[in-house]
């Protein structure tokens, strides 16, 4: 069996041999065709044969109807909210009256920390004369938006006004304080441009920065060094500087801590890098200066040099609404590129009246601003030694910011904490501080703590009757 | 929906391809003669370069003095709008000191609340001397004052929801809502044209966007069956909710949104719905409760209703009106609520007035009046229009209508013109609109007298013929409907 095999296996190999060394039986165009050849000739069709198949994939069936119809009945969504627990129900204080130094809160009259009311303009009869003027000449709202008829002549004055003050061009108002900064930064920052952010810039900064799709490094809160470094960085690996546009972006005041910005450096940083720098002026606008006039006053820096300058009006003028400054390419190309100026009617008139009527007061009377800083001095002396709590703002913030000087290791207990020396503060001695509350689409890493807004309006006695509350309610909550 | 003729489109095209070359000829001009002067110093990137201000410097510039005009008095029937001189083509634009008294067609003023009025501007005064300018100070922390209660207990009653909660500006209402109720993991499918500021909302809250076209309830039916089934791209995983946004009045179409249709498909698919009422709270509807009435839709039926009061109340701001649940999780969590410094008193004060004359609370039938008086004036001036040959956009009843114009030349001279004889019209080009379609749009008022609206038509038909608007036939639209067959159309929504 075995041979027979073997002998059938040598013929078909001496037949396949003398098939390759067969002669030539046909000539061809000049080629003969010997044996080999047809064999080859054969592999190279079954090659590309193979080569022109497609690759194996499993075949694509689209659903059917019935399959669709299917999946959208199984399909449950989400419920739009969380369940509410207890302690979301909580309601804030609800005011009686004016917010200012003195306040009326749910029926009896308490101590106001909780307003940034800084010069104490709010009840100042100018300026509610001038804007009861307003409402009756223009009514309240400018139904429109600026391009649409709703630009009105108390508001040009008013951009007019506000320049002259700070010594720029020209100004541009917004209608909101919150949507100055989150418009602003979008209409310069586009996809690919290069923005170094402090860490702990506000929400409405962070929405701005998101919305800009650019590149955002953040550096550490106030840490010039790190904001040194991260300029290094983000320049060596930058590879086209001409077209790439480079923002720092900062607040003057941090309201998230109560830290004042070092201008003279971030300046110097900036010219040694190439960057513009966007400040955020919303509480030092009629704080900082001798005058008043903000950040830049009071560092002694030129105004030319900072690129943008925006605030909220909420604050020391007590009024609402918002403004830009800067060169009159900055704010020309706002005009037309800016979402929140362009698509929102514009700032009620009278408001705008009271921010002439604010500016003109502080230019009028500006030792309201050395009566607000011994008020300042004066409430950070007293509360140097709360059991518990550590003041973490600058010297000559308006905003006061204390936080535990030992954490629990969880937010939510912090929170707590905070919360019931609040309240208790406000039920038993009726004075009215407030706690930083965060949303949860907020991402600032900076602790949470206790704020006092302080006004040039307070009397000695308001300071020292918030300072000594302060100090009971803390040893008694946090021994 | 407009109907846009071959020959109307290659002219525009013609237009702008003309203006085009003109800019890009100055443009060279500019860089030759001006080649070493540099407006940013050295190191800096400019802020805008090349092409992206193209429109802007040499096409928007030529109009620019249609634009922004301002004026020296309450935006009311008849406004003052203050002259201007240029005198370096429009680049800068110089005040001067007289003021020319026109008929406003142009402001949102839909009951006539915007300058001061009998019932409430004294209380409004009231306030502002109680509670003064602002609170100075964010909702949550000591910016709440009784008014704002007061407030939000009658919106929710008014527009018919549980409850609501009001913000200081109504851009940044959507801006701000919408990333506290939806992140990522979540869908978006909203109207092809709706608001910037949605459009803002929608792309800060991280989640995915489709858009389905506008008005149509089929199409969008269509994208809410193929998004369920596919789910989340490249994850393939579920959506976890799925929000529809459209709006009740579309500003620049003047439609209203065919609301009964699409509750219909959303409830039928689970998705949540989230109304913009912007232009029609208070402007439409038997008792000025907006579409929901007028369309016969319950309240309850829609999930998020959002409405400003800049429009049909003459003050500032924006709601929400929800569920208990949705607004209690949105006082925690969205940021305008906690962040904003809270609405100014003297402005809630005029809403909380102004809904008191709709509803009849302050003891006149005024609120009523003035209902049926925008609702007759819409129609009779929108019915006088089309009569003319104007093709004017837009439902019956909605107070907006715009008038097509097309072409760029057009478009400054309609303004100038009509300025000239002392009416004060809004005009509407890219980038709001599609580049051909650049319109004119009217907004009619209650406080517009029917002398008045005469008087607009005549100035408007005058003008038109001038200019050359009045596209379509003249006479009532019904019949020369037949005679758009030989013409070749294109229809574009």
């Amino acid at each position: 069996m075995a041979s027979e095999i073997m002998n059938a296996t040598a013929n078909a190999l001496v037949w396949i041999s003398c098939t390759f060394d067969a002669p030539t039986r046909a000539v061809v165009f000049g080629v003969p065709i010997d044996g080999h050849l047809v064999v080859e000739v054969l592999l190279v069709v079954v090659i590309l044969f193979q080569l022109t198949r497609k690759s194996y994939k499993p075949p694509k069936k689209p659903l059917s109807e019935k399959e669709i119809d299917e999946l959208c009945d199984d399909w449950v969504p989400d419920p739009l909210t969380p369940q509410i627990s207890e302690e979301m129900m909580v309601e804030p204080p609800t005011l009686e009256s004016a917010a200012g130094p003195h306040a009326i809160v749910d029926g009896k009259e308490v101590v106001n920390f909780a307003s940034a009311n800084y010069l104490g303009l709010i009840g100042n009869e100018n300026i509610t004369d001038s804007c009861a003027g307003a409402l009756e000449k223009y009514g309240v709202g400018s139904c429109g938006p600026r391009g649409f008829y709703g630009t009105i002549d108390v508001h040009l004055d008013c951009e007019a006004k506000i320049a002259k003050f700070l010594g720029t061009p020209d100004s541009i108002l917004y209608s909101y304080g919150i949507s100055t900064i989150f418009s602003v930064i979008p209409a310069f920052c586009k996809k690919g441009d290069i923005i170094v952010a402090d860490e702990g810039v506000h929400w409405a900064v962070q929405n701005g920065l998101y919305l800009s799709r650019s590149t955002v490094v953040y550096f550490k809160h106030n840490d010039m060094k790190s904001l040194e470094a991260t300029l290094e960085k983000v320049t060596s690996r930058s590879k086209h500087p001409e077209k790439v546009r480079r923002y720092i972006v900062s607040e003057a005041i941090y309201q998230n801590s109560g830290q004042i910005a070092p201008l003279d450096e971030i300046v110097r940083l900036k010219e040694k890098y190439r960057f513009r720098i966007i400040l955020d002026e919303s509480h030092s606008f009629g704080v900082l200066g001798n005058s008043g006039r903000g950040l830049a006053e009071y560092c002694g820096v030129p105004i030319e040099k900072i690129d943008i300058i925006t605030a909220g009006m909420g604050n020391a003028l007590a009024t609402d609404g918002g403004f830009c400054t800067g060169s009159m390419r900055v704010v020309d190309h706002q005009r037309l590129s800016s979402s929140g100026y362009v698509f929102s009617a514009s700032l009620p008139p009278y408001l705008a009246s009271a921010a002439i009527a604010a500016v003109n007061y502080l230019e009028a009377n500006s030792s309201v601003l050395s009566d607000l800083r011994a008020n300042i001095a004066t409430l950070l002396n007293e509360l140097s030694n709360v059991p518990g709590l550590v003041v973490t703002s600058h010297l000559l913030s308006p905003i006061i910011f204390l936080k535990l000087k030992k954490s629990t290791g969880s937010d939510k207990t912090d929170m707590h904490l905070l919360d019931s020396i609040a309240n208790q503060v406000l039920k038993e001695d009726s004075v009215l501080i407030v706690t930083t509350k965060r949303s949860n689409l907020d991402k600032c890493p900076l602790p949470i703590g206790l704020r006092l807004f302080v006004s040039a309006s307070h009397s000695e006695a308001d300071l020292l009757k918030a300072a000594a509350s302060l100090k009971r309610v803390a040893s008694l909550v946090l021994s | 929906m407009v109907r846009l003729t071959y020959q109307i489109a290659f002219t525009t095209l013609l237009s702008y391809g003309i203006l085009f070359v003109f800019g890009k000829l100055r443009d060279l001009f500019d860089k030759l003669l001006d080649w070493s002067k540099s407006n940013d110093p050295q190191g800096y990137a400019p802020i805008c370069y090349g092409f992206q201000d193209f429109y802007t410097r040499r096409m928007y510039q030529r109009a620019k003095d249609c634009g922004g005009r301002p004026i020296a008095s309450a935006p009311d029937a008849w406004l003052d709008v203050i002259e201007r001189y240029s005198n370096d083509n429009n680049k800068t634009l110089h005040r001067t000191e007289r003021t020319t008294k026109c008929l406003n067609l142009g402001s949102y003023n839909y009951l006539g609340f915007a300058a001061a009025d009998e019932y409430c501007t004294p209380r409004v005064i009231q306030s502002l001397k109680q509670y003064s300018v602002s609170t100075c100070s964010v909702r949550v922390d000591g910016g709440t004052t009784k008014l704002h209660t007061e407030l939000e207990k009658l919106v929710a009653r008014f527009v018919g929801k549980p409850a609501a909660i009001v913000f200081g500006m109504g851009y940044a209402t959507n801006s701000a809502i919408i990333p506290a109720l939806i992140s990522k993991g979540d869908l978006i499918i909203s109207d092809s044209l709706n608001h910037n500021s949605i459009v803002n909302g929608a792309r800060g809250s991280g989640a995915a966007v489709q858009v389905f076209q506008h008005n149509n309830p089929s199409h969008l039916e269509e994208v809410l069956r193929e998004q369920i089934a596919r789910g989340q791209p490249r994850k393939y995983r579920p959506w976890k909710k799925i929000l529809v946004i459209i709006e009740g009045i579309y500003s620049m179409e003047g439609e209203l949104c065919r609301l009964p249709e699409i509750m219909a498909v959303c409830k039928k698919y689970k998705a949540y719905t989230y109304l913009d009422e912007a232009h029609s709270i208070g402007a439409v509807g038997k008792t000025g409760r907006g579409v929901c009435e007028l369309l016969g839709v319950d309240p309850a039926d829609v999930d998020i209703m959002m409405g400003t009061f800049t429009k049909s109340f003459g003050s500032c701001g924006g709601y929400i009106a929800a569920s208990k649940e949705i607004i209690q999780h949105l006082k925690r969590t969205c940021p305008a609520h906690l962040y904003a410094t809270s609405m100014s008193p003297p402005a809630v004060q005029q809403v909380i007035s102004a809904i008191k004359v709709i509803l009849g609370e302050d003891g006149t039938n005024r609120g009523a009046k003035k209902l049926a008086q925008v609702r007759e004036n819409s129609n009779f001036f929108r019915s006088e229009l089309q009569n003319m040959g104007f093709e004017v956009l837009g439902d019956n009843d909605s107070p907006v209508m715009p008038i097509m114009i097309y072409n760029p030349g057009k478009i400054p001279a309609f303004s100038r013109e009509c300025l000239s004889q002392n009416l004060a019209v809004v005009i509407v080009a890219y980038p709001a609109t599609p580049l051909l379609l650049a319109r004119a749009r009217i907004c009619i008022s209650a406080a517009h007298t029917r002398e008045d609206l005469i008087k607009g038509l005549e100035v408007i038909s005058k003008v038109g013929d001038l200019v050359g608007m009045k596209y379509l036939p003249i006479g009532p639209l019904n019949h020369k409907a037949k005679e758009f067959s030989k013409l070749e159309l294109i229809k574009i929504e």
